[in-house]
């Protein structure tokens, strides 16, 4: 057997206290000084080692409570209390929620997969990837001895096309030129996101975890310079729409990203000449009627289709169209032609959580891209001062790389084992299986209806309850 | 009722009432408040806001006070409480419960939450109360159900409610949150399932009320175990985590819990997935005839999860000869499971009872095997609705969990786990609870809950609950109701 696939993750501390759920409130004034105070009793100690962080006045109280109640129900005067942090109300917004950046937090930091007790206390559906659910199998298990054992499950992916058949001569001989591909052992690929404070060493940081982690990082061609050009292995130069790049300076680059746009074909041309070995993705933005556009891609010698939905993986001009609904078209409209294996879909923006990989991926990706993921596992509170300018409240411009190249190895080796939780209980060992497998999914908009549509009759006078 | 209030100096409530200097200590609001929050003990004080009702208050304390000391706010401690499918209203009107043996007298939503959709968007239609001359006497209301209902030598086992104690296993919670769960099923006329954790010697005076559970771990399985009980259950999944298997940590596999489970102390165990020895419906069938070669008469319950096939799966066991299909819904359980799997793997056992219960309608054996939904029941409205499309019954775990005063922080498995002693086995924190402080809290909850049932079934023109299951035309949901005028509720 080949070597397994391992994520080796180390615990990369936070260098901000983070903003917790709820804080406490303790009052002082009518305090009896009990000898047995509930502060001591305290079962997780939080109160005997508590200090104020003076940098960002917080008391860590707040940050280490596990909210059990004791001491809030305990206290002879009621002089404790908890209620809700603000901070942590504010944070992100409706798709990046303060729950997905603290659990990025958590497993940057950690490189664990979230775990919990008392059953699941989210909404019962939601939008986007909200609306489906990943099945199981009663019976079936993957490999002999364990989701982690000897036998894997392989989360590899192919990169570019291969061609539907082989042609020979009559002599016998290959005819085609076999295409050229590459592979990589995760079917997650990072990006530098569209905003951030941003240094040096933050992207050499993240080139860092792409190149340890075996995938790549995308990154503006511009950036690549300095101590980048010796990760160009790992990097994937995006090259700009307004200034068409030579293509020079990417020798050794293995993957070269285009956008979408007038001259793409003119791009794909030149780089095409210049790095033959070079695969060539195609950046297309989810848009109403990208099908078409995908399609009149697909002949030329793009062999990488990279759909990008907005930062909240949304169509850039329809609200209702999720990033998962666009995987799913594009996904049907290469099978229907009979092309699926020819290119290689990736689909970004939006992704947040382990789960997305996964669902993408039944819906129709061969992997996905993922940009602000990275960014949170920094800390990004996703507040985003450093559009107007203003300074970052948790300093990731100054943030050392091999703490950032910890972090996202972390978030990756998290991520890993959350693909191989729901993978083992799909009982699938390949995620190359995985791709399209929509059986192995139930949707919202599919068992809603048909449970619940005809339950819509109520008698005049009824009454409900 | 015994009255059984928290275990602690301040329960926790929806609101607050502040008293300022002003009070004259005329002792009016201990007067008028038919729900003792304030008190007169020497000087007048407010002892008891948990119990406040606030704005539901038809006669308010705050409004009436001759010297307007008193004011009402919203506990901001409360707001830090549960979640979408636990709401704060949801935990304090079950502590209520628990308390009182009633539902909340007013100011909480006992009946749904706040997840937006399945339970939480169903309602039940009642016929219009004021000519309800069809609804029987509380007293004529059966609401009992039978569990076997095949026509076999097993035994015949009816429950006086609809619902049993899903398993929850010796080391995951303590003794004393055990054995309040199965004396309070032995009240009530019901069962408690043990969990894959071994049968500790304590519960066999409680032997006629326990179920026992065979899992993939085979922890604590022995012949004995088997043939003490009239009920066994193969647990092939459950609902937290499908297709994971179980996990205990080193920490809590104390001396007890090891010398329970055949297993080394401190080492953390795992209950693989899945039973290494069924491939499919005729490996399941000689699991089913190894427990009968041990105990003929044992009724024989399959506790499956919800994947897309679910209903195949409980056809199957039909045909192996089970006579309960336990189906453990998405959202439901108890200990700690990956998030990822909590939220994503499986389907909510909303969507599963319908389909289960109509592939059994359509293979002509529905009136043979005993369905039975657990995974996120909360409340009795939830068991009312569920049945309406098409379970027999239910087994609830978190619930009772509230009733000992879970708080829903989530950090059953941090430390010295939970640091309100129920889900832990160290000794200090397991002494927080006192058992027959646990027993009858349980016992007020499911009796609340059992009085919640009677009403509604009587309030449907029904006499026994068994004329509810797949009655969904006694069910709307609010997303599809074609008028939305009208109604009350």
């Amino acid at each position: 057997m080949p070597a397994k696939y391992m994520i080796h993750t180390r615990a990369a501390p936070n260098r901000f206290k983070a903003p917790t759920k709820s804080g406490i409130i303790a009052w002082w004034e009518g305090c009896l000084g009990c000898l047995h105070c509930v502060k001591k009793q305290c079962v997780y100690g939080v109160y005997g080692s508590r200090d104020l962080d003076v940098r960002q006045m917080i008391d860590s109280i707040d940050n280490q409570c596990m909210g059990c109640l004791r001491c809030v129900q305990g206290c002879p005067r009621e002089l404790i209390h908890k209620s809700m942090n603000p901070e942590y109300e504010a944070l992100g917004d409706s798709h990046w929620t303060p729950e997905i950046i603290s659990s990025l937090w958590y497993q940057a930091e950690t490189g664990k997969i979230p775990v919990s007790g008392g059953g699941y206390p989210g909404p019962f559906s939601g939008p986007g990837f909200d609306s489906m659910w990943t099945d199981m199998s009663e019976i079936v298990r993957p490999t002999r001895d364990g989701i982690h054992g000897r036998e894997y499950i392989s989360t590899g992916i192919d990169m570019g096309g291969t061609s539907g058949h082989l042609s020979f001569s009559n002599s016998g001989d290959l005819q085609d030129n076999l295409p050229f591909g590459l592979d990589i052992p995760l079917p997650i690929i990072l990006r530098v996101p569209s905003f951030g404070s941003l240094s040096g060493d933050t992207i050499k940081g993240w080139a860092l975890a792409a190149k340890e982690l075996g995938t790549f990082l995308a990154l503006p061609v511009d950036m690549i310079t300095g101590e980048l050009v010796s990760f160009r292995e790992s990097l994937i130069p995006i090259m700009s729409p307004i200034q068409p790049h030579s293509g020079d300076g990417l020798e050794g680059v293995r993957l070269v990203e285009v956008p979408w746009g007038e001259n793409w074909k003119e791009i794909v041309k030149r780089i095409k000449e210049s790095h033959p070995s070079a695969l060539i993705s195609c950046r297309v933005p989810l848009v109403r009627g990208m099908v078409e556009k995908i399609m009149s891609l697909v002949d030329s010698d793009v062999s990488i289709l990279y759909l990008e939905g907005t930062a909240s993986g949304r169509a850039i001009d329809d609200n209702s169209i999720f990033i998962k609904d666009g995987i799913r078209q594009t996904h049907l409209a290469l099978v229907e032609r009979g092309i699926r294996d020819e290119v290689t879909l990736l689909a970004g923006g939006g992704i947040a959580m382990a789960e997305h990989a996964a669902k993408a991926i039944i819906c129709g990706a061969d992997g996905v891209v993922i940009d602000f993921a990275i960014l949170i596992a920094l800390e990004c509170r996703m507040c985003r001062r450093c559009t107007k300018g203003l300074p970052c409240p948790v300093e990731i411009d100054r943030a050392e790389q091999s703490w950032v190249g910890s972090r996202i190895t972390n978030l990756l080796g998290a991520w890993h084992n959350q693909l191989l939780e729901v993978m083992g209980a799909m009982g699938i060992r390949d995620v190359r299986r995985l791709r399209g497998e929509t059986g192995r999914a139930m949707f919202f908009e599919d068992l809603d209806r048909s449970t619940f549509g005809s339950l819509s009759e109520v008698q005049k006078g009824y009454e409900l309850e | 009722m015994v009255t059984v209030p928290s275990r602690f100096r301040n329960p926790i409530g929806k609101y607050r009432l502040h008293r300022t200097d002003e009070c004259l200590g005329c002792g009016k609001c201990v007067a008028i408040c038919p729900h003792g929050v304030h008190v007169k003990i020497g000087h007048v004080m407010t002892k008891n806001h948990y119990r406040c009702v606030g704005p539901d208050c038809p006669n308010p304390c705050y409004k009436t006070c001759p010297a307007g000391a008193l004011s009402l706010k919203r506990n901001p401690t409360f707001d830090t409480l549960g979640d979408l499918r636990w709401t704060p209203d949801l935990l304090v009107s079950t502590w209520c419960m628990a308390e009182t043996g009633d539902v909340p007298p007013g100011g909480l939503e006992y009946r749904i939450g706040e997840s937006v959709g399945g339970f939480d968007r169903l309602r039940l239609v009642l016929p219009p109360s004021h000519r309800n001359e069809s609804a029987p006497p509380d007293e004529e209301v059966d609401v009992g159900i039978e569990l076997n209902r095949r026509d076999d030598t097993s035994h015949r086992v009816r429950i006086e409610v609809p619902f049993y104690g899903a398993g929850m296993s010796y080391g995951s919670i303590s003794i004393m949150a055990m054995l309040s769960r199965v004396r309070a099923a032995a009240a009530l006329g019901t069962f408690c399932c043990t969990g894959e954790g071994g049968y500790p010697d304590e519960l066999k005076p409680y032997d006629d009320h326990v179920i026992t559970q065979v899992a993939t771990g085979l922890f604590g399985v022995r012949e004995e175990t088997i043939q003490r009980v009239s009920i066994v259950e193969f647990k092939y999944a459950q609902g937290a985590k499908p297709g994971l298997g179980g996990h205990l940590l080193g920490d809590k596999v104390t001396p007890a819990v090891a010398h329970m489970r055949e297993a080394v102390v401190g080492y953390p165990l795992f209950s693989p997935f899945p039973f290494h020895s069924v491939y499919s419906v005729e490996d399941h069938k000689k699991h089913i005839d190894w427990i009968k070669a041990i105990n003929p008469t044992a009724v024989i319950s399959v506790k499956v999860s919800t994947p897309t096939d679910v209903d195949m799966v409980a056809v199957g066991s039909y045909y192996a000869g089970a006579h309960i299909i336990h189906l453990d819904g998405s959202y439901g359980g108890t200990g700690a499971a990956p998030d990822i799997a909590k939220k994503n793997i499986a389907m909510p056992i909303e969507y599963a009872v319908p389909m289960v219960h109509r592939f059994l309608q359509e293979e002509g054996v529905r009136e043979k095997m005993t369905v039975i939904a657990s995974g996120g029941i909360r409340t009795p409205h939830d068991v009312a609705k569920i049945i309406a499309l098409g379970a027999d019954g239910v087994c609830t775990g978190t619930a009772e969990l509230v009733a000992l005063e879970c708080v829903r922080c989530h950090n059953c498995e941090s430390g010295r786990g939970c640091a309100r002693g129920i889900a832990t086995t160290d000794p200090e924190l397991t002494r927080l609870i006192d058992l027959d402080w646990g027993t009858q809290r349980i016992i007020n909850l499911f009796s609340a809950w059992k009085k919640e049932l009677v009403r509604i079934v009587g309030r449907l023109g029904m006499k026994s609950v068994t004329e509810l299951v797949g009655r969904t035309d006694c069910l709307v949901h609010l997303d599809y109701m074609k008028s939305k005028r009208g109604h009350r509720g």
